[in-house]
This record gives structure tokens, sequence and C-alpha cells, in this order.
């Protein structure tokens, strides 16, 4: 399974989740797929919900 | 067809027109703004010292970007002077426009105290951060500049302190409260606070009001009420907002502490919105981007002929204080509040006479458990 891990970035204040490093301080291990990321969660930054993110192309 | 005409390109702004598009792919929409229409996250303001941006860096589109993007007519540079709901049209740069429906996202402005007199405020030492082009003055007077003073102990003021002595600034706070973010956090948890702050460099005059301020030679001076004297090359006054009324008022809408709009933020006007730091929803005023955004949703979807009334989740604020990580949902009034801590790391729940809970104030290593203490919580 190719593990290419994406990044995803708030629209709001540009905080950025990536995949591959997860969010380990808030419970996410690193390989923690956005899919997977419950749809409650929000921005650590600024609190805008999941569905204010955008993937970004690299 | 007349278009959905939107004052104000802020995250209010913006946020309505890319809602509205992903909603509805062909209404006419016009954003207009007083400034550039720059594309930027007013949040990122008080962070950008530490994370070694530019303002340039924190520019997200320029006004064509946006315009291309959600295919609006975006028109910077736009003075709105006169709005007349019965004809449904307003007054811009001297011309009139027609709209469809009308949202006013047009913000606040930072409160002047009274010791911000024009002359110190034509100064140019003494100033007021509320927009990336107030940014720019700010960070243009900074380079070159040791000793600043904050005056004010809420959010803005403690986040902008936080920066600024991680970019090696000598940094003073002051406040008429005994504590920073008196209002939004219990007193134990805000004396942690402090205590993190003053560890990482911050200097604090709390308990003191402003008697005025003396424009020296090369520094100002803060003269406290007490006598005593605190001088700073630059000083941020950052005491709180005012919403922007006067389109409102000269309209003829309802306002109160900010344009009053109902759940589905509608004016007392027909075809009138407003949201977003210049409006008071169901009679709260939430100055913070969360409830903005959901403000946003609801109103692209009444926009787009579905009316959906704002319905907030529990929308705890993530204050940006490095040396203190802090997420905080301020309690309803009457909430009792038990706070516990392990040296920096403070765990303080607000419960209603029920013991539901209600609001907490997360510090340290337990702003981690935000998420899960947030689905805890009574709503209303």
């Amino acid at each position: 399974m190719a593990d290419d891990f994406k990044t995803f970035r708030c629209i709001v204040c540009g905080f950025e989740y990536s995949e591959a490093a997860g969010l380990p301080d808030e419970g996410i291990a690193p390989g923690t797929r956005w899919a997977d990321i419950p749809g409650d969660w929000c921005c650590p930054d600024c609190g805008s919900a999941k569905e204010d993110f955008d993937m970004v192309e690299i | 067809m007349e278009p959905i005409v939107i004052v104000g390109t802020g995250l209010a702004g913006y946020g309505v027109a890319r809602e509205l598009r992903k909603m509805d792919a062909t209404v006419p929409i016009v954003l207009l703004s007083r400034d550039g229409a720059e594309q930027y996250a007013k949040p990122n303001l008080s962070a950008a010292l530490a994370a070694g941006h530019t303002p340039e860096r924190l520019v997200q589109a320029s006004a064509e970007d946006v315009a291309n993007k959600l295919r609006a007519d975006v028109r910077p540079f736009s003075v709105v002077t006169a709005i007349d709901p019965e004809a449904r049209t307003l007054t811009v740069n001297g011309t009139a426009l027609k709209y469809r429906d009308l949202v006013l996202a047009v913000g606040a402005d930072p409160l002047r105290p009274p010791f911000l007199t024009a002359e110190v405020a034509a100064d140019g030492r003494v100033l007021q951060v509320n927009d990336l082009a107030d940014y720019r003055r700010w960070r243009d007077r900074l380079a070159g500049v040791q000793r600043v003073v904050v005056i004010g102990a809420g959010l803005i003021g403690v986040e902008f302190a936080s920066d600024l002595v991680a970019a090696g600034k000598t940094v003073t706070v002051v406040d008429m409260g005994t504590q920073p973010l008196g209002r939004l956090l219990p007193p134990e948890a805000a004396e942690v606070m402090r205590g993190q702050l003053q560890a990482a460099g911050v200097q604090w005059r709390l308990g003191q009001g402003i008697a005025q301020l003396n424009l020296g030679p090369d520094a100002v001076e803060v003269v406290l009420q007490d006598g005593q004297q605190v001088t700073g090359e630059l000083i941020l006054v950052a005491i709180g907002l005012s919403p922007r009324l006067d389109l409102a008022r000269q309209a003829g809408l309802k306002t109160a502490r900010a344009i009053v709009v109902d759940a589905h933020l509608a004016t007392s006007a027909p075809h009138i919105y407003a949201l977003g730091d210049c409006a008071e929803v169901a009679g709260q005023w939430l100055p913070y981007v969360a409830p903005l955004l959901h403000g946003a949703k609801a109103l692209a979807a009444t926009l787009s002929g579905q009316p959906m009334a704002v319905a907030y989740p529990p929308m705890p604020v993530i204050v940006k204080t490095p040396p203190c990580p802090t997420v905080v949902l301020t309690p309803p009034q009457g909430s009792i509040w038990q706070t516990t801590h392990e040296g920096a790391n403070v765990r303080a729940l607000a419960h209603d006479a029920f013991g539901g809970l209600r609001g907490f104030a997360l510090m340290g290593a337990n702003v981690a458990d935000r998420t899960t203490l947030a689905r805890q919580v009574v709503s209303t």
C-alpha cells in the first residue's frame, strides 16, 4: 500500500494536519488518515471545523 | 437578477461567500471592502512574529485570486456610505448598487480609551491592531524597538505579549483587572497564566488604571493611576472591541451592543443580514472565529432558499500563549468552578446547579482533553 500520506490545511488559520505526523499530544497517532479523525474534531489553532480544511496539493 | 452584496471581506464576509458558492454555483455575489480585500486569517496576527512570518506571508490570497476562485465580483477600496432598505440599494463610492440580499460583515473597531487622544494617536507610537493594515504598521514600528507596553490583558493582549517576548522584546502588560483573561478564566487558572507568562519574561502591572500617556522624545511614558510610570518605545492598546454600527444605524436597523440579528442572522429590515464581530446573534455577542464560521454556513443555506438557524455547538476558545497553552469554554453566569492543577497543568470544570458540565478551562498538557470534554458539555 503506497503510504502517500496527505496534508490538510485549515482554510481559516493555515494550521496543517499531516497524516504522517498525526497529532500525538491530542491522542492522534502518526499515520492516522484524515478520514479516520472524528467529525467533531476541530483545528487546534483556531477551532474551525474539520470540514473547513482543504487538502494541500504537493 | 440583483446580486447578493456582502460588505466586508474578513473571515465573516469571505466565509459567507465561500459557503454560498458551495451551495449555489450561479447566484451573483458582490464583495465590498474598504481596504485591499486581501484574504488573511486575523487569528494569525497575534502569533506571526514568533512564527517568523512577515505580514505579506499572512496573505492567503489576493482580491483577484478570491474573485476567480469564488466567481465573485470583489471590489477593494469600496466605501459604503448609505443603505436604503426600502429601495434595496446601497451607496458605494458615491454610486448606487442594487442588491437582492445584503450581508453586513463589517466587523468591529478597537475600543478607544480616553487617554488615546487625537494627539497621542497622531504620534504613531501608540497603536491598535485589528486588521492586516494595522498589523503592517505595527510590524514596521516594531523593527528596532526593544521596550513594548501592552495595555489590556485580555485575549489579544496576552497573545501579543507572548509573541513579543518570544521575539526577545521587553514587554510590560498593564490592566485594570487584577488577573490576565479575568473575564474568561477562573481565578486559579488566571494566576497560572500570569505566572507562566511572567516566567517567559512578561512583566505585569495589574490592578492599575491609566491616568495619561506622556509623549517623550525617545519613549512614551504610561502614567498609571497610582502615579507610577512604565515606559515603552511602542504601545499596543488592546482593551476590547466596539462593533461598527454607523451603517446599520444610518439604515435604521435595530442595534444594541452590536447589530441585532435573530437566529437566522436577519436584522430588523427584510433582506439585510449581519454576522461576525459586528452582530449579536439572539442576544449573544461572540467576537470569535468559531461562531462566525457556523453563522456563515447557516446564512449560506438561508440565502440559497433553505432557511437555517444558527445552532452553536460548544465552541472552546483557543488562547495562543505558547508559555501557557490554554483552551477555555466560558460557562453561563452562575456556574460553579472547581479547579485542580499540578504545576502549570490546569483542569478547571464549571458545573450548573444540576451538576451538568457547562464550561471548562484547560492549560498545559490538559489541552489535549479539549475535544472529549467538549462532547460532555450540556448545551443550553
